[in-house]
């Protein structure tokens, strides 16, 4: 199958979703940004928004919204959340770690800090830790191939990765409790 | 020491503000174009310039623009693509860090030009933080008067918005891009019509690459003829280069084309050389171009120096030569396994494929698992053909061109290290250990000894 089409989730996350008054702000802001007619250039960045808005992920519930906010069929959002990478279809951590695995990282150790990271979080690449602290993904290449081996964490760029710092990274999250997005200013 | 066209300033305090940027001659080129230049004219320096497109085409920028179609009534609209995905390609997001008004400075010369009183930078997702430093600069540019109705008195409005991706290499494709701005898949479309006819909204549409934009400040500054001063034959002035893997000082670096392929790796100025050990492979313009051994990136296959330039990077053709692509530069060194490095090319090609063409789709998954397989010990002799007929059936049999990107990193990896591939077959035990090479380097038997 080919990773640009991924299944969505109907099962997990029956939780109700509805956008906060800032967020509906922020739709309309966008939409607005558009030619007559062409409101639907918004949706990624709305997209975004829900995602920001409902723990990190997008639930059905979250996408029927955008489809409400935006006039849109339903399967309209619903085939492009599932084409974008950076659209987490199922619940994930309060962090998610996105680990370069692409070749310039693999060059200067991103294979290591990837086993590394499994090791200490006692998953594999894709899965979440059992207390729901971090997700680890394994992402292609995030344009930090002078600073490699890298991992984003929200909208932060975390570079020039040792396995020492790495460590220091995760526990200082998993002390700060609170979560990132893509989104965070 | 190569003349600094983008990155003149790009240390000076302050630079990434507005004050700061003016301070340093900024937005002088917008003066001109506004108050002593027709459209026609800035069209003509481009021309002049010989730029040609950064991104990694390389099409002439004068002509592209050239090709715009102006009907009656209908708006036109420049994009400028920050999606930079290629992998080694890191140069557009340090411009846009820390200058982004050049990169504003340069939307409106340009869109001045074009006609176009609305510009996109489509940004890919990961980089919002860059999103968010260039709407900051869009809004003090603003501010100050240099976006808006009536720019300098001039009569010309324009505005800027910024538009961020959510994941996705294809969309550095144009008709990707434009499929996307429009809040769809990110699905290339069929070409022509091209976009310069029918773009974005259907209207007519000029995509052109962050460095590409930004080259049309000191191209209107200074004039066409000087840019193309410096640089050789049809690859004039200087390009941008991110050097990454394993070389001393990686980094972003304006080079004048021309400069020699060994001073660009091992002098200081730049790369520094290699990091320990030595040299094996270069990959010169992103994963999308042929890799390349290391003698073969310096010499040119009739023994002359190679040159950071379009054509001598491309001296040789597709079985001895590679190509400037993005400027996405990187290097192995002897640790390195050659197999390793091609299955992670073509995983990352395979999770890329937008699905929409057969040969891509498949393809790229078939030579991910077929390489998965060599490089973990399992593979068979006849795995290296196959992998041989799988990439010539995806290469040009896609609409857009991310079967051929993801055909000739297997192409030229089998053409100059095939004995490595066969070592992967004849010693299994061997290569089940991820660090093969880094223990013991490979050597290379007589027949391939020279490349």
């Amino acid at each position: 199958m080919s990773a640009r089409t991924r299944p969505i989730t109907t099962t997990e996350g029956t939780k109700p979703f509805s956008f906060s008054e800032a967020g509906l702000a922020e739709c309309k802001a966008l939409m607005a940004r558009y030619p007559e007619g062409r409101s639907k250039s918004a949706l990624i960045p709305i997209l975004h928004v829900a995602q920001a808005e409902n723990d990190g992920w997008l639930s059905v519930n979250a996408m029927d919204a955008v489809a409400q906010v935006m006039g849109l069929r339903h399967i309209e959002v619903y085939e492009v959340a599932s084409f974008y990478s950076m659209f987490n279809l199922h619940p994930v951590g309060t962090y998610v770690l996105d680990v370069c695995r692409t070749t310039p990282c693999m060059l200067r150790g991103s294979d290591d800090l990837i086993t590394h990271l499994e090791k200490k979080l006692g998953i594999h690449a894709g899965e979440t830790t059992k207390d729901g602290m971090f997700t680890l993904k394994g992402v292609e290449c995030l344009g930090s191939c002078g600073t490699a081996p890298m991992l984003q964490c929200g909208a932060q760029f975390h570079e020039d990765l040792t396995i020492e710092k790495a460590d220091a990274l995760i526990d200082q999250l998993r002390a700060r409790n609170s979560r990132t997005n893509y989104t965070d200013r | 020491m190569g003349r600094k066209l983008l990155f003149e300033h790009i240390d000076k305090p302050g630079i990434r503000g507005l004050e700061g940027y003016r301070a340093n001659g900024g937005y002088r080129s917008v003066e001109k174009a506004l108050k002593t230049l027709s459209p026609e004219a800035v069209l003509e320096e481009v021309k002049k310039s010989g730029l040609r497109g950064r991104g990694g085409a390389g099409f002439p920028t004068g002509m592209k623009w050239s090709f715009l179609a102006k009907p009656e009534g209908v708006p036109r609209y420049l994009v400028v693509n920050a999606d930079e995905s290629e992998p080694g390609t890191f140069k557009d997001r340090y411009l846009m860090e820390r200058i982004p008004h050049i990169l504003i400075e340069g939307m409106i010369t340009s869109s001045f030009a074009l006609g176009a009183k609305v510009s996109y930078i489509y940004i890919r997702g990961e980089y919002f933080y860059v999103a968010r430093i260039m709407e900051q600069a869009i809004a003090e540019a603003r501010a100050a008067g240099w976006l808006g109705k009536n720019i300098l008195g001039s009569g010309f409005d324009h505005d800027i918005h910024v538009q961020v991706g959510a994941g996705a290499y294809i969309c550095g494709e144009e008709t990707a891009l434009l499929e996307s701005l429009e809040g769809k898949r990110g699905n290339p479309r069929i070409k022509p019509p091209f976009p310069a006819v029918k773009g974005l909204y259907d209207c007519p549409t000029v995509v052109n690459n962050v460095e590409t934009i930004a080259a049309v400040v000191p191209i209107v500054n200074d004039g066409g003829e000087e840019y193309a001063k410096i640089g050789i034959g049809k690859s004039t002035g200087t390009k941008l280069i991110s050097a990454g893997g394993n070389i001393k000082r990686p980094g972003v670096y304006e080079i004048d084309l021309g400069v020699t392929c060994d001073e660009f790796i091992n002098s200081d100025e730049y790369c520094g050389g290699v990091d320990g050990r030595a040299f094996k492979a270069v990959v010169p313009g992103g994963s999308s171009v042929p890799i390349v051994p290391y003698e073969l990136f310096l010499k040119t296959p009739a023994g002359e120096n190679r040159l950071m330039t379009y054509e001598s990077l491309s001296e040789g053709g597709f079985a001895q030569g590679t190509m400037m692509g993005s400027g996405g530069f990187y290097a192995y060194n002897d640790a390195q396994c050659i197999v390793r490095s091609t299955w992670n090319h073509t995983r990352f090609y395979h999770h890329e494929s937008c699905g929409q063409c057969s040969p891509c789709r498949e393809g790229t998954g078939w030579m991910e698992k077929v390489l998965h397989r060599l490089e973990h010990g399992e593979g068979r002799t006849e795995d290296i053909d196959l992998l041989w007929d799988i990439q010539r059936k995806i290469e040009g049999n896609t609409i857009c061109p991310l079967g051929d990107a993801a055909a000739w990193p297997v192409a030229s990896a089998i053409r100059h290290f095939r004995d490595e591939f066969e070592y992967h077959v004849t010693h299994r035990e061997k290569v089940k250990d991820p660090k093969h090479f880094a223990r013991e380097p490979f050597r290379k038997s007589a027949k391939f000894a020279t490349a």
